[in-house]
């Protein structure tokens, strides 16, 4: 019973449970953990990586910007994610490749103003922090009073993904196919967007706006390694989500007496690092799983690689339920 | 505007400016832009780490760059390429976020490397830079006719025995050694502008390559002078100018083109675009 407090003791440093500024990210972290594997999934099946990536980019600058004029930095990462997001779909052509150029215009663009923005607010109010804050978050200094704020924007884009379930997988499939039925791809495309972008946003102010990108990828894109079907990666990706968020609050707090600076590690970093440990272990997982198949079904025969998950879409769970 | 320590930055900017010209010819070709974007930012993480240790900051950004672009080319095999890039990505910024929790040094060093330093180029800096923009270019020349057969049509080089994914880590190395050399001058953040903005631009004006590359390059050079200058009247970061220029010139080639287009004709344009 001792060895068992006396461990706990250790995981738990003192005074985890009854800390404010835990409590706070815990609450908002699990929120935004939620929110961003739920559309992350959506994201890297729709192979729109790079889109999620720029908008936490933009959205440095709406974070740069707001702390310029002095407004609460969330409102500032959502009002330009979300111009950011419209301004590529302006761009956007039909071709992958021309889309990711489009994306990357409105990110170099938006990084130069970002660059504008904090120099202007740095030389200024001479407070230097705000860059770091900015670029790499911190969800301890979040405050109890936007709680609320998050949860219902939180709220808002998963509404969004709901209601666009099945034509949001069928377009992301083959357009052509849903267009054929109807679905205004589209729409469908642009309201994505906006819920992609309210999920980075809320991510860029937990874990800073160039890290957002590994909440929103990481736990989905490790999710989609172990298994294919729409429904069960969403259930993986939330728990990988909230897993690695939860245990990268405890392991900052447990850090505050590490080496070598003692004044704690970066939450952010904890995050970050856990996502990455868990892509490469479902990575490593489903090649073996993967081995094992081949090995039982065809043994010798072609890499069987491709079967990839279009085909189980549209196999088993969209056209399977008609 | 011409003398003592600005010398030396019109040199290096210059040189960064050729090389991006180039190495982002195909970067566009090849619809690389996201691993334009992911390189640079790694290395910063490197530079992070170099300045904790005391070692020189371009040693850790080239390790960092080229570390990053052997695991996006590894694991990028298997999985889906975009989501691994983004991964590598946000690692290698989490371990520069914990680089720089460690460091005593904060804000401006940090804000140099993101957004660049034009302004406080040592000789020393102008020699390496100027090595490594060599090795980059002639890597390129090297590798020009199977670099552009995979870009632009990778089953036929298949067929003739050229590797797509060894060209793809050829590339990645290229990108590396351009990223080392540039990024302690336009700034982790802006020399995927200067790499995705001109040869984006020049693209809209020509489809022959060669034409496409020189033009690239140009407007490359056009955007680093200009936005040189105006930092240099204004006192705000180069970075800023960069960006901003590097999307006008796309703008402007993309009104070019639709323009153009317009007269041309739809089909013939499309006709053009298939070859």
């Amino acid at each position: 019973m001792t060895i068992v407090a006396g461990l706990l003791h250790h995981v738990f440093e003192p005074g985890f449970f009854s800390s404010e500024p835990v409590h706070v990210a815990v609450i908002v972290g699990g929120v935004v953990a939620l929110v961003s594997a739920v559309v992350g999934v959506f994201t890297v099946i729709r192979g729109q990586s790079f889109a999620g990536h720029s908008l936490g980019d933009v959205g440095t600058t709406g974070g740069s910007g707001a702390f310029l004029v002095g407004a609460n930095p969330l409102w500032g990462f959502a009002i330009f994610t979300i111009l950011g997001a419209g301004i590529m779909e302006l761009f956007a052509a039909r071709r992958p490749r021309g889309r990711d150029l489009a994306t990357g215009i409105v990110l170099g663009g938006a990084l130069g103003i970002a660059a504008l923005f904090l120099y202007l607010g740095t030389t200024e109010t001479s407070t230097t922090g705000a860059t770091i804050t900015i670029l790499f978050g911190s969800m301890f200094v979040i405050r109890a009073s936007t709680i609320p704020v998050f949860v219902t924007l939180a709220m808002a884009a998963l509404a969004i993904v709901g209601a666009l379930y099945r034509p949001l997988l069928l377009s992301t499939v083959s357009s052509d196919v849903a267009a054929a039925r109807g679905v205004p791809v589209r729409r469908v495309g642009i309201l994505f967007l906006l819920a992609m972008a309210i999920a980075v946003s809320l991510s860029c102010v937990t874990i800073g706006a160039i890290l957002s990108t590994a909440l929103l990828i990481g736990p989905a894109a490790a999710a989609l390694r172990l298994t294919k079907r729409p429904g069960l990666a969403l259930a993986w990706a939330a728990l990988i989500g909230l897993a690695t968020t939860w245990l990268g609050i405890l392991l900052a707090y447990d850090s505050f007496y590490w080496p070598p600076a003692r004044r704690g590690w970066p939450v952010s970093f904890f995050v970050v690092a856990l996502v990455f440990a868990v892509y490469l272990l479902a990575d490593l997982a489903s090649r073996r799983t993967r081995r094992h198949h081949r090995a039982a079904e065809n043994p010798g025969g072609p890499d069987a690689r491709s079967s990839g998950f279009e085909e189980t879409v549209v196999g088993d769970s969209l056209f399977g339920a008609r | 505007m011409f003398s003592g320590f600005m010398v030396h930055a019109w040199m290096v900017a210059t040189m960064v400016a050729v090389v991006a010209g180039v190495v982002g010819f195909f970067t566009v070709l090849r619809g690389s832009a996201f691993v334009a974007h992911a390189v640079p930012q790694a290395g910063f993480a490197g530079a992070a780490g170099a300045s904790l240790l005391g070692i020189s900051t371009v040693a850790g950004l080239g390790t960092f760059a080229l570390v990053s672009a052997l695991t996006i080319g590894l694991l990028g095999r298997r999985g889906r390429h975009d989501a691994v890039t983004a991964l590598a990505l946000v690692f290698m910024l989490g371990l520069g976020a914990l680089f720089l929790s460690w460091s005593e040094e904060y804000a401006n060093a940090i804000y140099a490397l993101l957004f660049g330093e034009v302004l406080g180029v040592s000789g020393n800096e102008v020699l390496a830079t100027a090595a490594l923009g060599v090795v980059s270019i002639s890597a390129i020349v090297l590798l020009y006719r199977p670099l552009m057969l995979t870009s632009v049509m990778p089953e036929v080089a298949e067929s003739r025995g050229v590797r797509g994914h060894r060209m793809e880590m050829y590339f990645l190395v290229v990108v590396a050694f351009a990223t080392t050399m540039s990024v302690p001058v336009v700034g982790a953040l802006l020399m995927f502008s200067l790499m995705i903005g001109a040869p984006g631009a020049a693209r809209s004006f020509t489809d022959r390559p060669f034409c496409a590359m020189s033009l690239s390059v140009g407007i490359s050079i056009a955007i680093v002078w200009i936005a040189l200058a105006a930092s240099y009247e204004s006192d705000w970061p180069v970075g800023f100018f960069v960006g901003v220029l590097g999307a006008i010139f796309f703008m402007g080639g993309r009104g070019w083109a639709a323009w153009r287009g317009s007269r041309v004709g739809q089909a013939e344009r499309a006709g053009q675009l298939a070859l």
